[in-house]
């Protein structure tokens, strides 16, 4: 479903982002992409719906190549759902708007076709009641909710979570992981750059460990909380699980 | 010097000042203010795209425009046009245009400078994340723009776009110098006619006065209202 191949990213000529990263995604996976902050696990998956430009290798999504110009990317973006640390829900239109704008606009769906199926989403991330409000007034998991629907809405081919539980309270991190492991039971392809390694335990295929831009360690889950190959990646699990 | 003012010429001009003179006032305003804010955000849209040519003529657009007192555009404006008119169209003699058309298109062109600022300053107020959403929905960048970013730029810009346009509205008195009969105009006519100069230029200010302080309080007011629903 998606494939990354030898991908290189400078953000200046002295300072790399991404080094050689390779890795893919098959259809019906989950995998999580982990790491200590400033590692590219955030760039990465921005690279892959070309919400980042990278300067070399190659990155394509079902068959279609991303850093092509000929590709057309909002029609290739609307077939990946992103959703991301911020929410980003637009705080001008009501929740029910949010979720309907790209239906109608980018998909084409008629109004009556987008509300039925936007209000089909917000009810199964619980959130019916609040369709007629705005963003401001949901708290942030709520918020969270409705993005992972808004995205749901587009009925994309594969998900990319960019930290979606790094901005919550940590109250509200569980009814955000709980709609994910839902979809992941469902068969969505999902790529999740996370820190929450209960949810990685709990869904994933296999578990990408990334620092300094390298992705040090791609292994099955099993293998990846058994026995990580690399130092780093112990070092990095020593810390994050010793609480 | 006030002892013999005759306040009793106002109230015969009423008619004629506001019909005639305040109507085109307004609607100098309100177009003015419109087509500023159409071109303003289309300039403003250009220094930000990322297109280096475009950004620079916008640029030295809007230094151009800014480094102008407003009095002499109206002037040059109109009796250039005329002559432009002519080359462009290639005609015989030179274009006539009315002293309407000429200091709308005048007042257009300025204004887009400055609200094209406010615009800029709108649009960069949106966080980045606000445009990455809306690509990664498949929103093209002009549908990005038109239901996104522009809408939340707008809003966030209101109340200064508002206060903009109320020194627009006192601005708009500089037509005077085409013998436009706005309400300066209009009040300056009677003065002159009635040899009642300080009556009619008193009444023009506090009508200038009051009308520029209600509506400096209402956008206040809305600068409150929009800060409680954020």
């Amino acid at each position: 479903m998606i494939e990354i191949s030898h991908v290189n990213k400078w953000y200046s000529p002295t300072f790399q982002v991404l080094t050689d990263c390779t890795t893919s995604v098959t259809k019906g996976e989950v995998v999580v992409v982990c790491g200590p902050s400033g590692s590219g696990k955030s760039t990465l998956i921005k690279c892959v719906n070309a919400l980042e430009p990278f300067q070399e290798g190659d990155i394509s999504v079902d068959g279609t190549k991303v850093n092509d110009p000929k590709t057309d990317l909002p029609k290739l973006r609307s077939r990946v759902g992103m959703v991301f640390q911020h929410f980003e829900l637009f705080p001008h239109l009501k929740i029910i708007d949010n979720l309907c704008l790209a239906q109608q606009k980018v998909l084409g769906r008629s109004s009556d076709k987008a509300v039925a199926k936007g209000m089909q989403l917000l009810d199964r991330v619980g959130l019916k009641e609040q369709a007629q409000k705005f963003p401001a007034q949901l708290s942030g998991g709520q918020q969270q909710r409705v993005a992972i629907a808004r995205a749901l809405a587009m009925d994309p081919i594969v998900m990319l979570f960019d930290e979606p539980t790094s901005a919550l309270d940590p109250e509200m991190v569980s009814e955000v992981l709980d709609v994910m492991v839902d979809l992941a039971h469902e068969g969505m392809t999902m790529m999740v750059v996370t820190h929450e390694m209960g949810f990685a335990r709990k869904v994933a295929n296999r578990v990408i460990f990334m620092d300094r831009g390298e992705i040090v360690e791609d292994a099955a889950k099993e293998d990846f909380f058994g026995k990580p190959r690399s130092d780093r990646a112990q070092k990095f699990l020593s810390k994050i699980l010793s609480h | 010097m006030f002892g013999n003012l005759d306040f009793d010429v106002i109230r015969r001009a009423l008619p004629y000042l506001f019909f005639e003179g305040m109507t085109f006032t307004v609607t100098l305003t309100t177009l003015a203010g419109l087509g500023g804010l159409i071109f303003g955000t289309a300039i403003a849209l250009m220094r930000l795209s990322g297109f280096k040519v475009l950004g620079r003529i916008a640029g030295i657009y809007v230094d151009f425009m800014r480094s102008l007192p407003l009095v002499l555009v109206i002037f040059w404006f109109y009796f250039l046009v005329p002559y432009i008119g002519q080359w462009v169209t290639g005609a015989s003699r030179p274009i006539s245009v009315g002293a309407f058309a000429s200091s709308l298109i005048t007042f257009i062109m300025f204004e887009a400078a400055y609200f094209s600022e406010i615009m800029r300053a709108g649009i960069q107020s949106i966080s980045r994340g606000q445009p990455a959403a809306a690509n990664a929905l498949g929103l093209t960048y002009a549908q990005t723009m038109r239901y996104v970013v522009l809408p939340q730029a707008f809003r966030n810009m209101l109340p200064v776009l508002l206060t903009q346009t109320i020194v627009l509205f006192q601005d708009t008195s500089l037509v005077y110098v085409l013998s436009i009969p706005d309400f300066l105009g209009a009040a300056s006519k009677v003065a002159q006619r009635d040899g009642r100069l300080v009556e009619m230029y008193l009444f023009a200010a506090v009508v200038y006065f009051t009308i520029s302080c209600v509506a400096s309080f209402g956008v206040r007011r809305l600068q409150a209202r929009i800060a409680i629903i954020r």
